[in-house]
């Protein structure tokens, strides 16, 4: 498959644009939102051509967005849509009903500071305040990740049943150009397949119902299923990627382990500050430094087991927050622990906060957490970077 | 049951005796040969009708939340215009959209109004039992003024609802779509041939049908026809149609009821039938016959 695969050069909106035309989805429903706005019209641009057979409905609310999504999604279509910030937080009561009714639907996100005070610019707050949703939620570093996510996690989600959130980081990697390799338009089409639902609205002759009312008795049984499809989706993940390996040549795991082997201090961290970790790794490691970054890719379900085992042979470990969660550990650092508590891994874990709203983080900063980790100046406290 | 009138809408379901809500969704439902798919609300309709494992719907159903309906059936319209074309979906299927009142006038006005607005296939039927009735009868914004709810409770002080009701018809006329008209559970067979125009009119379109509540309005369970008949014949709920832009009126009363006829029927505004509030009846049937006099202009009608 080697053959006709293109070099581009393109943004993180502009490479789920075009990864949105090879998948050529039925419906998308999407509300403009800084930072996702390249995604939507870049994608329009496309419709307008008539390169692909969707529909675009352009609606009057991020709420209605997803509504909308629910309905095209529970009718048989297969639906897509994006959003940032603001506009995942005020759809958040319909996500939890995508999630509950099972409907894969695959949503961008071009990730952004949560208001007050209002803040167009680069965090995590917006899906990190959707992670008990129910969603399939996927980082990625770069533009080419957002454009290789999106076709896996578009498959993932079907695969799985459950939706799925491609999340890139907003402005850094949503507008910013970057090389990227691309798949031929067969290659894509026939790795997504035909979307065939088991049950779906206009199956005429087999009617269903979608959103009944489930009380105490049937309520938790949905819930449980709901959970065991969630944690089927780490062994969907790895034949859709071991598919798209195939397909592409680029390898994919639930996380991405950088110079962890015989790594004594490990920096964790998901998004586009992967991508300055890794440099500072290798310039670290040739000043014979025992350094590695742990790069989380699937946060939704979160393999904590995977996780638990490569930092098992590490001495100290930092976690990277791009976002808070008011009154207890931030996200990402949550997690981690208990990842280790999964591999009785029992050495000291920092957590360290950088980037809200946009606040610019440098290779130097990440230099400074390895040092802290190097000289064991560990802290039982959150160390915020960028703040004197 | 009538096995034709159930087909669509099966016996068994659990809403309270003497409710209009089957009624109406009957009605409606056989008002075309062709397949049907429904989009409910949250609210009495769907908490009565779906309960897992049970559900009375016959024909494919889809409840999202309380605030989309209109959203929600634009998607599946949506879906449906795609995959007709694709060839996926061969049949031609219609659209119906059930909400209350409170998921129409308040919480699902802005869906509604996108989903008119950006012209939809869809037929969008409000059940206008005038308040909050599942969750045990709060004001909403098509409570009538005066009465007693349970958050504008009547007291010695205090009228009840303060606020007059919400004109859901000029809102939704106001998006120019070619068919809307305000019917009534009582009159069956005028909500029967309004539903048919509905469904027979491409583009979105629009009902809003009384549904007097028998646990919130306050009266006997055997009397929603005869409320509902005493609404239209005081003219508190004229039965009329706006297609195309022109209004036309169904039932004009050569010799309307007085108000008090149709608000001492029900314990909601038994408060309003004393002394002290006489002046605030006559307010109310003044009010009435403004309303009744501009729609009558509206439709040219003498």
């Amino acid at each position: 498959m080697k053959q006709g695969k293109k070099n581009k050069a393109l943004t993180g909106g502009g490479a789920a644009a075009e990864a949105l035309r090879q998948i050529n989805p039925d419906v998308m429903a999407a509300y403009p939102i800084t930072p996702q706005t390249p995604i939507i019209e870049t994608f329009a641009k496309i419709q307008a051509e008539r390169l692909v057979d969707t529909e675009i409905v352009p609606v009057e609310s991020e709420h209605s967005a997803m509504s909308t999504c629910i309905g095209s999604s529970a009718a048989g279509a297969r639906t897509v849509t994006a959003t940032s910030s603001q506009g995942l937080a005020l759809m958040n009561e319909v996500i939890y009903v995508a999630s509950g009714t099972r409907l894969p639907i695959l949503m961008l996100i071009s990730a952004r500071a949560l208001s007050a005070p209002i803040n167009i610019h680069c965090d995590h707050s917006d899906v990190m305040g959707a992670r008990d949703s129910g969603w399939i939620q996927i980082f990625s570093e770069n533009v080419q990740e957002v454009y290789d996510n999106t076709i896996i996690g578009l498959k993932l989600a079907e695969k799985s049943e459950l939706p799925a959130m491609v999340i890139m980081d907003g402005f850094i990697t949503s507008h910013s150009v970057e090389n990227l390799e691309t798949i031929p338009d067969e290659g894509v089409k026939k790795f997504v397949g035909e979307y065939k639902p088991e049950k779906y609205l206009l199956d005429i002759d087999n009617p269903s119902v979608f959103g009944p009312v489930g009380l105490p008795d049937s309520y938790m049984d949905f819930k449980v299923d709901q959970e065991e499809a969630m944690q089927k989706v780490f062994d969907n993940f790895d034949d859709v990627s071991d598919e798209f390996k195939k397909l592409s040549g680029r390898d994919y795991d639930v996380v991405e382990g950088y110079k962890t082997d015989g790594a004594e201090h490990i920096v964790v961290v998901a998004g586009s500050t992967a991508g300055t970790a890794k440099d500072v790794v290798d310039k670290l490691r040739d000043g014979g430094k025992k350094v590695g970054l742990l790069k989380i890719k699937l946060f939704r379900p979160f393999p904590h087991e995977k996780i638990g085992n490569i930092l098992s042979k590490a001495r100290n470990i930092a976690v990277m927050d791009r976002a808070l969660s008011f009154g207890t550990n931030a996200p990402l650092y949550s997690e981690i622990i208990n990842s280790c508590k999964f591999s009785s891994v029992s050495h000291y874990v920092s957590s360290y906060v950088y980037g809200l709203g946009g606040r610019d983080i440098f290779a130097k900063d990440i230099e400074k957490v390895f040092e802290d980790l190097i000289s064991g100046e560990t802290s039982k406290g959150v160390r915020y970077i960028g703040i004197n | 049951m009538n096995k034709k009138l159930t087909q669509k809408f099966a016996p068994g379901h659990s809403s309270c005796a003497g409710c209009g809500i089957p009624a109406i969704a009957r009605t409606v439902l056989n008002a075309t040969d062709d397949p049907v798919v429904v989009i409910n609300g949250t609210g009495c309709m769907e908490v009565t009708s779906t309960l897992y494992p049970y559900t009375s719907w016959k024909v494919p159903y889809i409840h999202n939340t309380f605030e989309n309906a209109g959203a929600t059936a634009a998607g599946v319209e949506t879906a449906y215009r795609v995959l007709k074309k694709k060839g996926k979906v061969k049949k031609n299927i219609k659209f119906v959209a059930f909400a209350g009142d409170g998921g129409t006038y308040d919480i699902g006005l802005q869906s509604l109004s996108g989903a008119l607005e950006r012209g939809h296939d869809f037929l969008y039927v409000c059940y206008d039992n005038q308040g909050y009735m599942n969750t045990g009868g709060q004001r909403s914004s098509a409570s009538p003024y005066g009465a007693s709810t349970e958050t504008t409770p009547a007291s010695s002080k205090d009228i009840g609802n303060e606020l007059y009701r919400k004109d859901i018809m000029q809102i939704v006329a106001g998006h120019h779509i070619k068919y809307l008209a305000q019917a009534n559970v009582a009159h069956i067979e005028d909500l029967k041939m309004k539903a048919k125009k509905a469904l027979n009119t491409p583009g979105p379109t629009f009902l809003l049908v009384l549904q007097p509540c028998t646990n919130l309005w306050k009266y006997p369970t055997s009397q929603y026809v005869n409320i509902g008949k005493l609404a239209t014949e005081t003219n508190f709920w004229p039965l009329y149609e706006i297609e195309n832009g022109n209004y036309v009126i169904n039932y004009v009363n050569k010799k309307p009821k007085p108000i008090e006829d149709f608000l001492k029927a029900q314990k909601r505004f038994k408060h309003l039938l004393t002394d002290k509030n006489k002046e605030e009846v006559k307010k109310i049937q003044n009010i009435l016959d403004e309303k009744w006099a501009k729609l009558k202009k509206l439709a040219s009608v003498k």
